[in-house]
C-alpha cells in the first residue's frame, strides 16, 4: 500500500481495491483457465485409454477422501490465521499459519504416496492416456499446493522475526486467497475425476 | 536498501553499495539494467522488439529469395521449414506483441495521469523475461550443426500442429526450444497483462473516469484481459507438448488413443484471442492519431469503446474457423461461420468511426496520419478477405493456400505494423524531444505501402491459383512465376523502406527539429508535460474534467462549435517548486527482476539437456523472487 501511495501521490486507488488484492484476483481468474484446460484434457480422454490400468483399478476413494478432507480443513485454519492477525493476535496467527502449512504438507505427502502406489501398479506418464492426463493434472495441482506451503512458511518465518504485524494483514489475506483457490480446484478435481466415474 | 547490503558488509557489501549507487543515478548502463521507470522499460521493449523485427525480416527475405523463381536453390527444404517457422513465431511473439507492450509501457501511465505503473518492478521483470524468452527461442538455431548449414530451429510452423511436433517427426531440440521459449514469453505477457489491468483500473488521476480514458488505454485494457485469459490455455498446450516430447506422455500420440486435434483446439482457443491481442493495440494507436490530425474528437467514442470490448468477448467464440477442414461437422462449421461473420460487425463499426473522424476535420497531413490512414485502408482489405474465410465452402478452397498468407499479412502488417509505425512517428518527439523528419517519414510510408502491396497482393492471386503455403519450391508452368517474382521485389522494397526509417531515426536523434511539449496540438495528457517527460511524469497529479482533457485546457468552443484558444492557455508546465522532482518518492531501481528472469532460460536449458542446470535456474529464480519480495519498493 505504501508503494501505491508513493507512486500515485493518492492515498486511494481509483476503484478502492488494493493493487495487490486486485492483482491476486486477476491471477486467480487466469488460473481458472489454466486448470480448466488441464481438466478439459482429462475429461476429453476419459475412457479412451487403449491399455490399462484404468481409474477403477487404482482409485482408493476412502484414502483420497481423507486427504481431500485434510486439505479442506486447511482452509479453515487459513481463515482462522487471517482472523487472528486482523485482531492483532500474532501468536494465534502463527499457530494457525503453521497448522495450515502442516495440513498442506500432509496432503502433498498423501499425493506422493498415491503416485507411488499407482506407479507400482503399472501406471506411468507414458503407459496410457489415463496416466498421461492424470499425472499432469494432479501433478500441477500438487505443485500449486507446494508453492502455497512455501508462501505460508515464508509468512511464518517473517512473523517469527516480527516483520508481520497487524498492519500487514493483507499479506496473509493474499496468501489465503491463493490457498482457498487451490483448495477449490481440488474439490473440482476430486469430484470430476475420482467421484463421478462413468 | 539496507536490508540488501547488510548481510554481506565487508567488501561484498561495499561493492554492492557501489553498484546500487550507479543504478540509482540516471546515467550509465547499470541505471538501465536496474530501472523500473515505465518510460525506460518501454524504450527497451521497443528497441529489442525492433531488433527482432530485423531478424524476422531477414528470415522473410530468405523466404522470398527462395521463392523468387521456380526451382529456387537458396535454401533446402529443411532450412526453409525452419526459417518460415522462426519468421512467423518471431513476428507474432517477438515483434508485434512486444512493440504493443512498448506502447503500453510508454503511454498508459502518461495517458491516465499516473507517475508509473502499479507494479514497477514487475514491469521490469516482464521486459527481462521477454528478452530472455526471445534469446532462448533464437538460440534454437545453434542446436543444429550451423556451420554446415544445418539449422536447429523449430520446423513445424508458427502454430506447431501435432503430430508434426512430436519427437518422431522432429527429433532435434528445435521444438523443445520453441515450446519452452513460448512458455517463457507467456510469463512475460501475463505479468504485463496483470500489471496493466491493475494500473488502468486503479491508478487513474482524479476525474479520469473510465469513459474519459483515451481509446488507446481502453484497447490496452481489453488486450490485457485477453492476454491473461488466453495465455494459460497455450501454456497448458505447450506443457502437454513438452511432456509428450521429453517424457513420452501421450497427449497427442494417436497410437495411444491421443488426438492431435486437441492441439489445434487449444492452440486456436488461444490463437484467435491472440489475433486481437495483436490488432487491438494498433486500433488504439490509430484512434489517438486520427482525432489529433483531424482536430476533431474521435467520432462515436462510446461505439468505438464498446466495439473493442465486443471484439474482446467474441474473439473467444470463433477459434474453430481455423479448423473447418478438420471434419468438425456442418453444425459446428456453420456456428463458427456465423460467429466469425458477426465479429466483423464491431470491426466494421470501428472502420466507419475512423472515417467519420476524418470527415469534415481540418486535416493536417503529417507522417503519423499517413500511416494511420494506410492502416485503415489495408486493414479493411484484410478484413474483407477475412470475411471470405468465414464462409465455410469458400474456406475449403482457401485453406492452406497463399490466399490465407495474403489475408493475415494484410491485417498484421498492413494493420498492426503500419499502425505501430504511425505510433512511433506520433510519440517519438514525446520521448526524445526531437521530431522525426516528416519528409523522410513520408518516403518511408510510400515505399512501405508500395512494397507491402507488391508483396502481399499477388499472394491473393497465387492462393486462388492453388499455390499452397509452406512449400519450399515450385516448378514453372503453374502460372505462379510472375506473381512470386513481384512478391520478392515487394519484400525488398519493404526492407529498403525500413532502412529509410532507421536512417531517419538516427539522423533525427542527432539533428532533428526540437519538438517542444506539444508538437501536434495534441488532445491528451502526455502533451501537457515536457518532452522527454521527467522521471516522475507529473509534478502534480492532474485533475481531469473531460475526455481529451488537454484539448479542453487549450480550447473552448464558439457558437458554431469551432475551437477558440483559451486566453491564458494551459498552465505553465509544472515543475517550479518541484524542480528536479525532489520530494516525489519514486520506486527504487532493482536488480532482482533481472535476476529472476535469468532463472527461466536456465530452467529451460536444464529440462532439455541436464537437470543440474535446471536446479541452478530454479535457485536463481527463487533468490530473485525472494530478494524482490523482501526489498522495500521505495526508499524510506
Amino acid at each position: 500500500m505504501e508503494h501505491a501511495t508513493a507512486v500515485t501521490g493518492n492515498l486511494e486507488t481509483s476503484t478502492g481495491i488494493d493493487n495487490k488484492k486486485l492483482l491476486m484476483w486477476l491471477f486467480l481468474g487466469s488460473e481458472c483457465l489454466f486448470f480448466g484446460s488441464l481438466i478439459a484434457a482429462y475429461l476429453l480422454y476419459r475412457d479412451r485409454s487403449i491399455t490399462g490400468p484404468y481409474p477403477s483399478d487404482l482409485f482408493d476413494i476412502p484414502f483420497t477422501s481423507v486427504s481431500a478432507f485434510v486439505l479442506l480443513m486447511s482452509s479453515v485454519s487459513m481463515v482462522l490465521a487471517l482472523a487472528a492477525i486482523q485482531r492483532g493476535n500474532i501468536r494465534s496467527m502463527q499457530v494457525w499459519l503453521f497448522t495450515t502449512a502442516i495440513l498442506g504438507v500432509l496432503f502433498v505427502s498423501g499425493q506422493a504416496y498415491e503416485f507411488t502406489v499407482f506407479h507400482r501398479e503399472g501406471l506411468s506418464l507414458s503407459q496410457n492416456l489415463f496416466g498421461t492426463t492424470f499425472f499432469v493434472l494432479t501433478g500441477f495441482h500438487g505443485a500449486h499446493v507446494t508453492v502455497g506451503i512455501l508462501i505460508l512458511l515464508s509468512l511464518f518465518a517473517m512473523s517469527l522475526r516480527g516483520k508481520l504485524t497487524q498492519e500487514k494483514s493483507l499479506n496473509v489475506e493474499l496468501a489465503g486467497l491463493y490457498w482457498h483457490f487451490v483448495d477449490i480446484v481440488w474439490i473440482v478435481i476430486f469430484a470430476l475425476i475420482y467421484l463421478i466415474q462413468p | 536498501m539496507a536490508a540488501i547490503t547488510q548481510p554481506g558488509r565487508g567488501t561484498l557489501g561495499e561493492a554492492l553499495a557501489g553498484v546500487r549507487k550507479a543504478a540509482d543515478s540516471h546515467y550509465g548502463i547499470l541505471s538501465w539494467i536496474a530501472t523500473v521507470d515505465h518510460k525506460r522499460i518501454g524504450i527497451m521493449y521497443g528497441v529489442t522488439a525492433f531488433v527482432f523485427f530485423l531478424f524476422g525480416g531477414i528470415e522473410a527475405l530468405f523466404i522470398r529469395l527462395q521463392l523468387a523463381v521456380p526451382n529456387g536453390g537458396v535454401v533446402d527444404a529443411d532450412q526453409y521449414n525452419r526459417i518460415f517457422t522462426m519468421h512467423g513465431t518471431t513476428m507474432v511473439f517477438l515483434v508485434v506483441m512486444p512493440l504493443s507492450a512498448a506502447f503500453f509501457n510508454l503511454m498508459v501511465p502518461l495517458l491516465i495521469g499516473a507517475r508509473d505503473v502499479a507494479f514497477p518492478r514487475m514491469n521490469a521483470f516482464s521486459f527481462w523475461v521477454f528478452l530472455a524468452g526471445g534469446l532462448f527461442l533464437n538460440a534454437s538455431f545453434f542446436t543444429g550443426d550451423i556451420l554446415n548449414g544445418e539449422l536447429g530451429a523449430p520446423d513445424a510452423g508458427w502454430f506447431g500442429y501435432a503430430p508434426l511436433t512430436l519427437k518422431q517427426f522432429s527429433p532435434g531440440h528445435g521444438l523443445d526450444f520453441w515450446a519452452f521459449g513460448l512458455l517463457i514469453l507467456g510469463v512475460s505477457s501475463m505479468a504485463a497483462g496483470f500489471n496493466f489491468i491493475v494500473t488502468i483500473l486503479n491508478m487513474r488521476a482524479p476525474g479520469m473516469t473510465l469513459f474519459r480514458m483515451p481509446l488507446f488505454v481502453w484497447m490496452t485494457l481489453v488486450t490485457s484481459f485477453l492476454i491473461i485469459f488466453a495465455m494459460p490455455v497455450i501454456t497448458v498446450a505447450l506443457f502437454e507438448l513438452l511432456f509428450d516430447r521429453l517424457f513420452d506422455a501421450n497427449f497427442f500420440n494417436p497410437a495411444a488413443g491421443g488426438n492431435p486435434l486437441l492441439w489445434q483446439h487449444m492452440f486456436w482457443l488461444f490463437g484467435h484471442p491472440e489475433v486481437y491481442i495483436l490488432i487491438l493495440p494498433a486500433m488504439g494507436i490509430v484512434s489517438e492519431i486520427l482525432p489529433t490530425f483531424s482536430r476533431k474528437p474521435l467520432f462515436g467514442y462510446p461505439f468505438v469503446v464498446f466495439s473493442g470490448v465486443a471484439i474482446g468477448f467474441m474473439s473467444w467464440g470463433v477459434w474453430a474457423h481455423h479448423m473447418y477442414t478438420t471434419g468438425l461437422g456442418s453444425v459446428a462449421n456453420s456456428a463458427f461461420g456465423i460467429s466469425t461473420i458477426l465479429i466483423g460487425v464491431p470491426t466494421g463499426v470501428k472502420i466507419f468511426n475512423w472515417m467519420a473522424t476524418l470527415w469534415g476535420g481540418s486535416i493536417s497531413l503529417r507522417t503519423p496520419l499517413y500511416f494511420s490512414v494506410g492502416f485503415v485502408g489495408m486493414f479493411t482489405i484484410g478484413g474483407l478477405s477475412g470475411v471470405t474465410h468465414s464462409i465455410v465452402p469458400s474456406d475449403y478452397q482457401q485453406q492452406d493456400t497463399y490466399y490465407v498468407v495474403a489475408h493475415f499479412h494484410y491485417v498484421l502488417f498492413g494493420g498492426a505494423i503500419l499502425a505501430l509505425f504511425g505510433g512511433i512517428y506520433y510519440w517519438f518527439p514525446k520521448f526524445t524531444g526531437k521530431l522525426l523528419s516528416d519528409g523522410w517519414g513520408q518516403v518511408h510510408f510510400w515505399l512501405m505501402l508500395l512494397g507491402f502491396n507488391l508483396t502481399f497482393f499477388p499472394m491473393h492471386i497465387l492462393g486462388l491459383l492453388g499455390m499452397p503455403r509452406r512449400i519450399y519450391t515450385y516448378s514453372e508452368g503453374n502460372g505462379w512465376d510472375l506473381w512470386n517474382l513481384m512478391a520478392t521485389v515487394g519484400a525488398f522494397t519493404i526492407a529498403f523502406s525500413v532502412l529509410v526509417f532507421m536512417v531517419n531515426v538516427i539522423v533525427s536523434l542527432r539533428r532533428g527539429k526540437l519538438s517542444g511539449n506539444d508538437p501536434w496540438d495534441g488532445r491528451t495528457l502526455e502533451w501537457a508535460i515536457s518532452s522527454p517527460p521527467p522521471a516522475y511524469n507529473f509534478a502534480e497529479i492532474p485533475r481531469v474534467h473531460a475526455r481529451d482533457e488537454f484539448w479542453h485546457q487549450k480550447y473552448t468552443e464558439d457558437e458554431q462549435g469551432l475551437p477558440v484558444p483559451v486566453a491564458a492557455a494551459a498552465p505553465a508546465p509544472e515543475d517550479g517548486e518541484h524542480e528536479g522532482g525532489h520530494g516525489i518518492h519514486m520506486p527504487s531501481p532493482s536488480f532482482f527482476p533481472l535476476l529472476a528472469a535469468i532463472g527461466f532460460p536456465l530452467i529451460g536449458l536444464g529440462v532439455i539437456y541436464d537437470y543440474a542446470i535446471a536446479a541452478v535456474g530454479a535457485v536463481v529464480l527463487v533468490v530473485g523472487l525472494y530478494g524482490w519480495a523482501l526489498e522495500p519498493a521505495t526508499e524510506e
